[in-house]
């Protein structure tokens, strides 16, 4: 593999390219101008065109340029294990909140975090759970009325 | 209404007990996101922004704008004590107060930072309170071609001073522009890009994006490995902490600086306060009568970005308020705010909320108070807040995203954005793009859009409209201000190919 296909820029770029490609073609479906003036299409279609060439900019300048720093800004997919399954933690726990609810979906996150990401003993997890659950419960529904989502297995 | 009964129909606004705690709060709140590094006042606001839909505007503006300024005094503390910025505009405080710190003096490190900090949040409301009003009476006459104008400049000088990139900072402008697209169109109620979702019929909104990607994106951030990073002593009791006369003294200079570069390239917009806490530590090294000190702990080298990069928070408020474009991605979110509460930044916004304005200019003045009362007796308290560990902070980052994000309109299909664009601020931080132009981007599509087709409709489809002299001479300026790097770039492009050659 070319050493550039390994730089993140190399694939925001393309990936850019087709939004601007997306933006475009949807731009075309609307009206650019009519009698009274530019319709739903005029502005989306200048700025998608922008979006293409500019993505382009970046596809090209990652493939031709020699950078220095080249190596440092390849992505280092296993510091980001971390950071991913701690997004696919807070995923799950949105998903399941239509569910259970905030509360324990919000328990269960905290107890992901601290007990499989900290590794931190199960009484010191079980204990950010629950308190940071009822901490919730106690500041936005009862301090500050506010309703906090409920679950369809709890009506 | 002149400056005098403006400020004191502002005094009677800021000192209710109501407002008076919001302040405190907001200084409070600040102070600690300055201090904890990884968690911003952009994230911060965002995050708090939905729970305020219940409140009084004026008390949650001024909770708000103490947190923005009050994360510029916390910010100082990390940068003395463990050479690590809590804030991006306190890395220039690293170069000499944490040389100060090991060679014994954290404690005149951090005081003069925190007086410097009140002598300039101070000035430079001052500044703001002089400056504003006549501003917004001069852009009066501003019509739909001269804002789009001054839009585009404003989004211009963000992306030309948000990163190494100019390309990248463009791209994430352009996919904040797409962002605000979305929904229906309000001249044709045309659908746009809502992906055949009745959710998506109202476009997304803009307290998910920020929430998304300052705050999730922030926590994902922070979860990659790093090395634990020691913490230098602080002194213990008050005395300890206040500098001498001696170097009170040699600060006077840098206070007047700070204040000084700071307002004036806050007003700018993404200019920001990294940058004018930079330019005043250049300028007091500059004039200094032994520069050749710099860098070993010179107690001017504190006080002078310190200063500014307050100076810079009331700077930057001068054309939120007075022209409705913010210049960062703190101020974009404070933008959001007001229009969400009901508001309308820009000249008449002063005449037309007067206790708002003048509320919020005579809060800034308590909350420097307040902050200087904060910051030096309980330095030492907030830096305890650096021992926090990740997984007591990060969940309660998550779950008070999640209620934000509820309580503005109790669905699950936000908080199904919100982890999307949780996602993309981790990437976006990743590959380097700058979230500041998305931010601006997403903040400003929707009026420049609207700006621009106005003036089309009033010339009937002739550009020539956008040609008038102020129109002109702003889109001049924000062409060539991105003419410019292109040139310097090619420019260091052909050496290179040159001394290659060689």
């Amino acid at each position: 593999m070319n050493s550039f296909t390994r730089k993140g820029d190399f694939w925001a770029g393309l990936a850019l390219a087709a939004l601007g490609v997306y933006i475009i073609s949807q731009a075309l479906g609307w009206t650019y101008m009519a009698e009274e003036g530019p319709g739903a299409g005029f502005f989306p279609l200048w700025y998608g065109m922008v979006m293409i060439v500019l993505s382009l900019l970046l596809v090209a300048g990652t493939v031709l340029k020699h950078d220095p720093t080249a190596k440092r800004k390849e992505v280092r997919w296993a510091e980001m294990r971390r950071a991913m399954t701690c997004w696919a933690a807070f995923a799950v726990c949105v998903a399941v909140i239509k569910y259970v609810g905030f509360m324990i979906a919000f328990g269960l996150l905290t107890w992901f975090i601290v007990a499989i990401m900290f590794k931190r003993p199960q009484r010191v997890a079980l204990a950010y759970a629950i308190g940071g659950a009822l901490g919730f419960y106690a500041l936005f529904s009862w301090g500050l009325e506010l309703q906090l989502p409920i679950g369809t297995l709890f009506q | 209404m002149d400056i005098f009964s403006g400020l004191i129909q502002g005094f009677s606004v800021a000192l209710t007990p109501m407002n008076l705690a919001m302040c405190f709060l907001g200084c409070f709140l600040g102070t600690v996101v300055g201090v904890l590094p990884g968690l911003g006042p952009p994230a911060t606001i965002a995050m708090l922004l939905p729970l305020t839909f219940k409140m009084d505007p004026t008390g949650a503006m001024i909770m708000l704008a103490g947190i923005y300024y009050g994360a510029k005094y916390g910010g100082s503390t990390t940068s003395i004590l463990m050479n690590v910025p809590g804030e991006t505009s306190s890395v220039a405080t690293c170069l000499e107060g944490y040389q100060m710190a090991r060679k014994g003096r954290a404690g005149a490190a951090l005081g003069i930072s925190a007086i410097a900090s009140f002598v300039a949040g101070t000035i430079g409301t001052v500044a703001l309170m002089l400056v504003a009003p006549p501003l917004a009476k001069l852009t009066l006459a501003f019509s739909a071609p001269e804002y789009f104008a001054l839009m585009v400049l404003g989004l211009t000088m963000v992306v030309l001073l948000a990163g190494d990139s100019l390309t990248k900072a463009l791209l994430s402008m352009m996919v904040g522009l797409w962002i605000a697209s979305m929904g229906t169109d309000i001249f044709t109620a045309t659908s746009r890009f809502t992906f055949g979702q009745t959710e998506m019929l109202g476009g997304i909104d803009f307290v998910i994006v920020a929430i998304g990607i300052f705050a999730v994106g922030e926590v994902m951030a922070n979860m990659e490995p790093s090395k634990p990073i020691d913490m230098l002593p602080i002194p213990k009791g008050l005395k300890n902490l206040m500098p001498t006369w001696q170097d009170l003294k040699d600060c006077r200079f840098a206070f007047i600086n700070g204040s000084v570069v700071g307002f004036l390239v806050g007003i700018l917009p993404g200019a920001g306060a990294t940058i004018s806490s930079f330019l005043s530590y250049g300028i007091e090294k500059s004039v200094s009568k032994h520069p050749e000190k710099f860098g070993t702990g010179v107690i001017e080298g504190v006080a002078a970005p310190e200063g500014a990069n307050n100076a810079d928070t009331a700077g930057a408020l001068v054309p939120l308020l007075t022209l409705g474009i913010p210049g960062s991605g703190t101020t974009a979110i404070l933008l959001a705010a007001l229009v969400l509460w009901g508001f309308k930044p820009g000249p008449l916004f002063i005449e037309e909320s007067p206790a708002l304005f003048w509320g919020l200019v005579a809060s800034m003045y308590i909350g420097n108070v307040v902050l200087l009362i904060l910051n030096l007796p309980l330095v030492a308290v907030f830096a305890q807040l650096l021992k926090m560990p990740g997984y007591a902070m990060y969940p309660l980052i998550l779950g008070v995203s999640i209620v934000g994000i509820y309580t503005t309109d109790s669905s699950i299909f936000q908080l199904g954005l919100l982890v999307g664009f949780g996602l993309v601020g981790y990437a976006m931080r990743k590959l380097d793009f700058p979230t500041a132009p998305l931010v601006l981007g997403l903040v400003l599509g929707d009026a420049m859009e609207k700006a621009l087709r106005q003036s089309l409709m009033m010339s009937q489809g002739h550009l020539s409209i956008l040609f008038r002299p102020i129109p002109a001479i702003l889109l001049l300026l924000a062409a060539f201000l991105l003419i410019v790097p292109l040139i310097k770039k090619f420019n260091s492009v052909r050496v290179q190919v040159i001394d290659q050659e060689a």
